[in-house]
């Protein structure tokens, strides 16, 4: 069985209270995603040890916080990294310096991330021997994230790593976060606002609001649920996995079977068999009542209507199973005018009409 | 004219034995002051900043007495077989260390707030001990107000006359220093002695301070604090 991060924190502060309790399993990326604050931010101060609420906090069989017990493992005998929002990387000593200052305290045979690995993987390599006073805000970001990685942590905490950052910074930021996720093992605790960055880079997703978990679970289920406000984002998508059929090389397509239903994408540099995960936002799916067939677009799904969930005046948000199978969901944002003209209804068969898939890995 | 540059040497050794002490007394009482959430920190900071509002002879007058035999700390001294402080140049120290302590923590309390818990709390998460991020983050950060506190404790200790007299009298080569001396050549129409002194002070001060002053510039440019 995977490991679980175990919490529970009350916490009482006049203005604003704190009390929740959850078990993530610690694998890939969980997400603790809210407004902002709605106590997320505290939740990973709590779980570092940097501040105290009543409760426990426990990862696998190792346990930091108990207060049954009165057990309280200070910050830094936490095998934790932390990554701030803001990069915090110490002005006084040199990008090496600072990426040695965690990692030499660690003893050499419990060193499980390599250094030369981190430092490729996050494309430090030419930074190493400048100031930190030097560099961009991107850079200092991904230096911060490899001296958190680099004292081999059990759980990486990452508080809103990219919120600081500009518009550009941020997208050249975000594949290295992605290849983290691809590449080292280390269980990540992610708050963000962001429901793009979440939808991007979350496997779980425990949602916060006022200091209360409102739900919580798979990245694929929590996106799509229409009960929970995530969906009422512009960016509102839902993510599937697939895995590689065949490539057709005269057309330059690569096809991907994902439960119920095969999408044809533009070719991919994957061998067959190999898993991808995709996501197709809601606005760019449609619902027509029959096959098209002669539709330019290229994915055309066969569905089944479960829920409708209206936006606005003008817009409702509709949640589709692909063929038979309940875990493939999509959602599609389509107007209130053609919900009504074709007289769409929960459990009706349609073909969703997909216009544009994202490959996330 | 002879002049006699003992007091010379024994300002300039006071006020070093002076700024050590209060480097070594005061960084943490400082560190003290910036990190605890304790009800007396007010109270401890309301104490070191005392010297600055009181006037130095009463201060010399209470040192004096707690000092002096009758006193609780001259009788703790004697019993410990150090004899007495006052009128010896231990007992300068003493009371320099207490009369320049605010000149040397406010300025180090000041750097240490100035750095902020970010810093400390990233130092944490990367396994540093509280005493490792004490000597890793705190002190390097505040460089700049230990060598504020450092200068500023140095030369008022030169600068210091009150005190002194009052706890140290004019002993030569044990307490007569530069201050003392020049009001004793003052006092004895030893104008030439007296310019001197005086003047060599008045200079030998502008050098140390420009010379810090520079420095600071220099390590606030590569980015210390």
């Amino acid at each position: 069985m995977a490991d679980v991060l175990d919490l529970a924190f009350r916490l009482d502060r006049g203005d604003f209270s704190l009390d929740l309790a959850c078990r993530v399993p610690a694998r890939g990326v969980s997400a603790l995603f809210g407004r902002s604050g709605c106590g997320k931010t505290t939740v990973l101060r709590c779980v570092a040890g940097l501040e105290r609420a009543a409760g426990h906090c426990r990862l696998a069989e190792a346990c930091w916080q108990d207060d049954a017990n009165e057990r309280f493992l200070p910050t830094h005998r936490r095998p934790i990294g932390y990554v701030f929002q803001e990069p915090s990387l110490f002005p006084h000593r040199s990008v090496r310096a600072n990426l040695d200052y965690g990692r030499r305290r660690i003893p050499a045979r419990a060193r499980c991330v390599d250094f030369d690995e981190v430092v490729e993987l996050l494309g430090i390599a030419p930074l190493l021997g400048r100031d930190p006073a030097g560099l961009s805000g991107g850079e200092r970001q991904r230096v911060a994230i490899a001296r958190a990685l680099l004292t081999s942590p059990r759980l990486l905490l990452m508080d809103e790593p990219l919120a600081a950052l500009d518009h550009t910074s941020k997208r050249d930021i975000l594949p290295y976060l992605e290849r983290l996720h691809d590449h080292l093992q280390i269980p990540i605790l992610y708050v963000s606002h962001d429901p793009d960055e979440v939808a991007r880079l979350a496997d779980h997703i425990l949602l916060i609001e006022a200091g209360r978990l409102r739900a919580a679970g798979p990245a694929p289920q929590m996106l799509t649920r229409l009960d929970l406000p995530l969906v009422r984002e512009e960016t509102a998508s839902a993510l599937l996995s697939g895995r590689v059929r065949a490539h057709d090389a005269r057309y330059g397509l690569t096809r991907v079977a994902i439960p119920g239903a095969s999408l044809m994408l533009e070719r991919l540099d994957r061998a067959v068999d190999e898993t991808v995960r995709v996501r197709i936002h809601a606005r760019d799916v449609s619902i027509a009542l029959d096959d098209p067939g002669t539709s330019s677009i290229l994915n055309v799904l066969p569905a089944h209507i479960v829920e409708m969930h209206p936006l606005s005046a003008s817009q409702v948000l509709v949640g589709l199973a692909v063929g038979t199978t309940p875990e493939s969901r999509l959602l599609a944002r389509i107007t209130r005018h053609s919900w009504e003209r074709l007289r769409l209804h929960p459990g009706q068969q349609v073909h969703a009409q997909v216009k544009a898939v994202a490959v996330m890995d | 004219m002879s002049l006699d540059l003992t007091p010379v040497w024994l300002t300039l050794k006071l006020a070093t034995l002076t700024t050590a002490v209060l480097l070594v007394v005061g960084t943490p009482l400082a560190w003290w002051l910036s990190q605890t959430r304790s009800r007396f920190k007010q109270i401890v900071a309301t104490l070191v900043a005392l010297p600055l509002v009181l006037p130095p002879t009463v201060l010399g007058f209470y040192l004096l007495l707690l000092l002096g035999p009758h006193g609780p700390i001259g009788a703790l001294t004697e019993r410990l077989g150090l004899g007495t402080l006052p009128f010896t140049f231990a007992g300068l120290v003493v009371g320099s260390v207490l009369y320049s302590l605010p000149f040397m923590v406010q300025p180090v309390h000041n750097a240490f707030e100035a750095i902020g818990q970010r810093p400390l709390e990233v130092a944490a998460t990367l396994r540093a001990s509280p005493l490792a991020r004490f000597f890793d983050v705190a002190l390097p950060l505040a460089l700049p107000g230990l060598l504020t506190g450092a200068v500023l404790a140095f030369a008022h200790t030169v600068g210091e006359f009150g005190v002194i007299l009052m706890i140290g009298g004019n002993i030569p080569g044990e307490t007569k220093v530069l201050s003392v001396a020049i009001y004793d050549h003052v006092e004895s129409l030893e104008w030439a002695q007296a310019h001197w002194l005086a003047g060599g002070m008045v200079l030998f001060s502008f050098l140390v301070v420009l010379m810090m002053n520079l420095l600071g510039q220099r390590m606030r440019r590569i980015g210390h604090g």
